[in-house]
């Protein structure tokens, strides 16, 4: 008997030959089967011919983190192909083009294989042309589909979702899959290792979306109104879908715009835009990932110091430099906490799921316009670009914050107006808009040493009390950005801490500990500054496991920075290689350390946090 | 009693803080001509917003009109900050104020999309051909031949920011000495009414580290080889008044708010509509060695840039929440859109 929807398929072709369609397709119809499913992009930095990788998992318990091994391998890429035979796992399916023998050198002991004559197929039933190469990638969709039992009616409304007015592509692409589905059919080929099976209601109401996308839609519904732009992956998808969504969503009676987006000649020009029109008080935006979250530094720290608000939404991807652009990771924490020279600090807000990008992506203008000041909204790739199911985005409705604002009857009413005055206690001074008409409003907004007045000064005195201030506004903060969200049972000593696209693996990681018998509690952090909650969560611990994607540990310092006292008890697992985090690999850093721990030998601590605390 | 404006300001209005420039700053003099002319336009300051980077020049904001809004931002920036807050409220007049280092080295490719764009700006750059906070190296607006206090030589030729205004889609451009306050006054008013980016390359002597002998930025030099085009006069569009108008040697341009420029010719036979014609007199002025001065470029058939973007008329600073919040229903259709 065959497993029943689990299941994890590796599509291996050549980048620019239309795989991206088939996949799209493949991956629809077991989602609208009914199947929790999720996929994962594996994609070069290029536009044709470099090797790329489309994994998705189907699984029937609902865990949608990348799957740790490979049950099958479509094997469409001749130049990978010598290597995707041993990335399917033993007693996994090989899934190759048959139309010429396969080499000797490809065959291994352990694996299934079976051909389907793509190439011998499309050249005999489809017309000779340039789309004829494309539609080879459709036979692996037909194969697939008869292999683990999708049916053609699934297949045939998802061709209709997806190409809805475009009958003749519809016909062309289904001619394919039919051909792939009818081949396997014909020679009575089957596999044993598991089966798609339909969940009736399953994935109902649900949607299919990036999480770049669903930022965008939190932007708009934010009341994002300037976002200035320069294309990078894996960013660029944000500000197209806001390009996409705006014309639609956002025109005034007259049909003129209420937004402006401008591409930008480079991040540099794109933060400074940003600065100008948060410094008039449009609610202004940004999205970029590290090479130009290095480039706006500068600038960044002219908003954190002059005190004008700001949204960035980073998109991390691998590196340093320009490191795997095409690839995830969570290595830009530091450079968004601190960013900029000088003393700063940064709110940061981080999605984890396609809700969470929607509402994080409207709340950050809120913050952003409270606190005057940049908001980090921290995504990645894997959340950022590729497909996730998910509930709908639900809107939160309630007004918008636009913060401390005076207009003309606020001056007139109090009087007197210090741009930089902490006149609350809490850090967090009043500020007028250009534009206000009154002998009060003005200020001189500048990036060099101020007095609370806004005037320009090198005064030891009042440089440090802005200094002071501005700390003092960044722990106001940590009341207001989003609460971690906590999972707790009594007496439990061990607790995982992650964020971001990391939920999904640390969720199934953790139900593999406790069937193994390590019951973990767990907080998903998503926030910094650090909430009170998280602080409680830390302490009433005996270990933490810090999940992260990125090689030193970056949340890590951060959080042994703010507890000193709890430093030693954060383990830091670490996944880094620029794939999706998968929870076999974190099961086995978390085994791996509690073994260690168990058997009385000496764990990675970093002395120089022990010589710290000894210090405190 | 001091005498007030339209918008019943007096010159007083017009001023800001105590310059921290050295004495005899060519800078200051272009302050006192921007207050000048702002005032003799009757624009009120609180609708302009002041914008500059880093360096001398950009100081100088703080040193007038101090009821107008004002940004001192980072080095080089000040282009792509004016975009943003010209884009962020389209109501308001900025008045962009750099340096030749600000604006011709490190911010030169900023500078150069601002003008693609054709932002609405005025925009004055005080060119003195060194970087003075850093105590005297060469600029990128150094010309070749000229010799730093020291003896350096300058072996590179200089970035003419009027002939670049000119190729790469500045609508107003216009060269300027700071102690020719009659002329530079109505280029500033000229370039207030334009809509559209206006640069005001503004020859502004150095005086502590420019101002030697050998350089072709001393006050000395500059005067011995300035090269007015024509004389300038700035008619606002409320103002009736007919000028002396010479037929054949006269030229009279409207700008879209209806304020007039009257052109009124010296030596030359120049149409500063004609943009080859701009062009190629300033390549001879620097064979010549002279620096021409004046309405360079003129070109008011170009949108604006918020022209291009189709923006509402509200400010986008000041769109509420209803102006801006799609309703709820309509994200229900997303999601509908997005179950398929």
């Amino acid at each position: 008997m065959p497993v029943v929807n689990d299941l994890s398929i590796s599509v291996a072709t050549a980048n620019g030959s239309g795989s991206a369609s088939s996949n799209n397709i493949l991956f629809k119809s077991i989602f609208k089967m009914g199947i929790p499913c999720s996929s994962k992009n594996m994609f070069p930095s290029n536009i044709q011919g470099l090797p790329t990788w489309y994994q998705i998992r189907a699984n029937g318990d609902g865990y949608l983190g990348r799957k740790d091994v490979i049950d099958v391998m479509v094997m469409f890429n001749d130049d990978t192909s010598d290597k995707d035979i041993y990335r399917v796992r033993d007693g996994g399916l090989i899934l190759y083009d048959d139309t010429k023998p396969l080499p000797d050198e490809l065959k291994r002991d352990g694996v299934q294989y079976l051909g389907v004559p793509a190439n011998a197929l499309v050249q005999k039933h489809v017309e000779a042309g340039p789309l004829r190469a494309k539609q080879r990638n459709m036979l692996y969709v037909g194969a697939l589909a008869y292999l683990f039992g999708i049916d053609m009616e699934t297949i045939r409304e998802v061709l209709s979702d997806t190409f809805g007015n475009k009958p003749a592509v519809i016909e062309s692409n289904l001619l394919c899959i039919e051909l792939g589905y009818n081949h396997m059919k014909d020679n009575g080929l089957s596999q044993s290792l598991s089966m798609l099976e339909k969940i009736p209601g399953g994935n109902e109401g649900k949607i299919v979306t990036e999480g770049n996308t669903a930022c965008a839609l939190g932007a708009i519904y934010g009341g994002v109104t300037f976002c200035a732009w320069y294309p990078i992956t894996p960013s660029s998808s944000l500000a197209e879908a806001l390009e996409r969504y705006m014309p639609r969503l956002r025109k005034d009676q007259d049909g003129k715009n209420t937004y402006a987006i401008i591409q930008a000649e480079d991040e540099i020009a794109a933060t400074n835009m940003v600065a100008g029109a948060g410094w008039m008080g449009a609610r202004a935006m940004t999205s970029t990932s590290g090479p130009g979250l290095s480039l706006m530094n500068e600038t960044i720290g002219l908003q954190y110091f002059a005190e004008i608000p700001g949204v960035y939404f980073i998109i991390q991807r691998g590196g340093p430099s320009t490191g795997l652009p095409t690839r995830t990771q969570q290595a830009d924490i530091q450079l968004m906490h601190v960013a900029s020279h000088g003393d700063t600090r940064h709110i940061i807000l981080i999605p984890h799921d396609m809700k969470s990008c929607f509402d994080l992506g409207r709340k950050s203008f809120d913050l952003a316009d409270r606190f005057q000041t940049p908001v980090f909204v921290m995504m990645d790739l894997d959340l950022g670009m590729n497909l996730w199911g998910s509930d709908p985005l639900e809107l939160v409705q309630e007004p918008f914050d636009r913060g401390k604002v005076l207009d003309a009857d606020g001056l007139e009413k109090q009087g007197s107006f210090a741009r930089y005055r902490d006149v609350d206690g809490d850090g967090v001074p009043q500020r007028t808009l250009p534009g206000t008409e009154h002998p009060l409003a003005a200020y001189f907004a500048r990036g060099s040493g101020h007095d609370d007045q806004a005037r320009y000064s090198e005064d030891e005195k009042d440089y440090k009390e802005v200094l002071d201030r501005l700390r003092r506004k960044h722990d106001t903060a940590r009341a207001y950005v989003p609460k971690p969200l906590v999972e707790v049972q009594a007496d439990v000593n061990a607790g995982v801490i992650c964020f971001g696209s990391s939920y999904e693996a640390v969720r199934e990681a953790r139900d593999r500990l406790r069937a193994a018998g390590t019951e973990t509690n767990h907080l998903l952090l998503r926030a910094l500054p650090l909430a009170a909650e998280v602080r409680e969560f830390v302490a009433s611990h005996e270990v933490i496991y810090l999940m992260e994607q990125n090689r030193d540990g970056q949340m890590a310092a951060i959080f042994k920075e703010e507890y000193p006292e709890f430093a030693t008890k954060i383990v830091s697992i670490l996944i880094y290689d620029g794939l999706p985090a998968t929870a076999g690999e974190i099961v086995r850093q978390v085994e791996e350390h509690r073994e260690a721990a168990t058997n009385g030998v000496e764990t990675k601590v970093d002395e120089s946090w022990q010589k710290q605390i000894a210090s405190i | 009693m001091a005498k007030a404006n339209r918008v019943d300001l007096t010159e007083k209005d017009y001023k800001g803080a105590e310059s921290t420039m050295c004495r005899g700053c060519g800078h200051d003099a272009i302050s006192a001509s921007i207050m000048r002319a702002f005032f003799a336009s009757s624009v009120d300051p609180r609708k302009v917003i002041k914008l500059s980077g880093i360096g001398c020049s950009s100081k100088t904001p703080n040193y007038f009109m101090n009821q107008a809004f004002g940004i001192n931002a980072v080095h080089g920036r000040m282009a792509s900050v004016a975009t943003g807050a010209n884009v962020g409220n389209h109501s308001m007049i900025p008045l962009g104020i750099s340096g030749d280092g600000d604006t011709s080295a490190i911010g030169l490719g900023n500078f150069c999309h601002m003008m693609r764009r054709n932002v609405n700006i005025t925009y004055v750059i005080e060119n003195n051909g060194v970087y003075g906070l850093t105590k005297g190296q060469f600029s990128a607006t150094a010309d070749e031949g000229t010799v730093m206090k020291g003896g350096k030589i300058n072996d590179m030729p200089a970035i003419d920011l009027c002939e670049l205004g000119i190729t790469l889609g500045a609508t107003y451009v216009a060269r300027s000495f700071s102690g020719d306050r009659k002329q530079l006054a109505p280029l500033i008013q000229g370039a207030v009414a334009h809509k559209g980016t206006a640069i005001l390359d503004v020859l502004s002597p150095c005086v502590t580290f420019n101002d030697h002998s050998g350089s072709t930025k001393s006050l000395k030099y500059i005067r011995e080889h300035l090269d007015p085009l024509h004389d300038i006069d700035f008619i606002p569009p409320y103002e009736n008044i007919e000028v002396d108008y010479q037929e054949g040697t006269d030229q009279e341009v409207t700008l879209h708010d209806g304020s007039r420029i009257t052109l009124h010719k010296l030596g030359h036979n120049y149409d500063p509509t004609n943009r080859m014609q701009a062009v190629t007199a300033l390549h001879a002025a620097v064979a010549e060695h002279k620096f021409l001065t004046g309405l360079v470029y003129l070109n008011e058939e170009r949108a604006e840039f918020i022209e291009d973007l189709n923006l509402c008329d509200t400010p986008l600073a000041f769109l509420d929440q209803e102006a801006v919040q799609p309703l709820p229903d309509t994200l229900d259709r997303i999601n509908a859109e997005l179950m398929k």
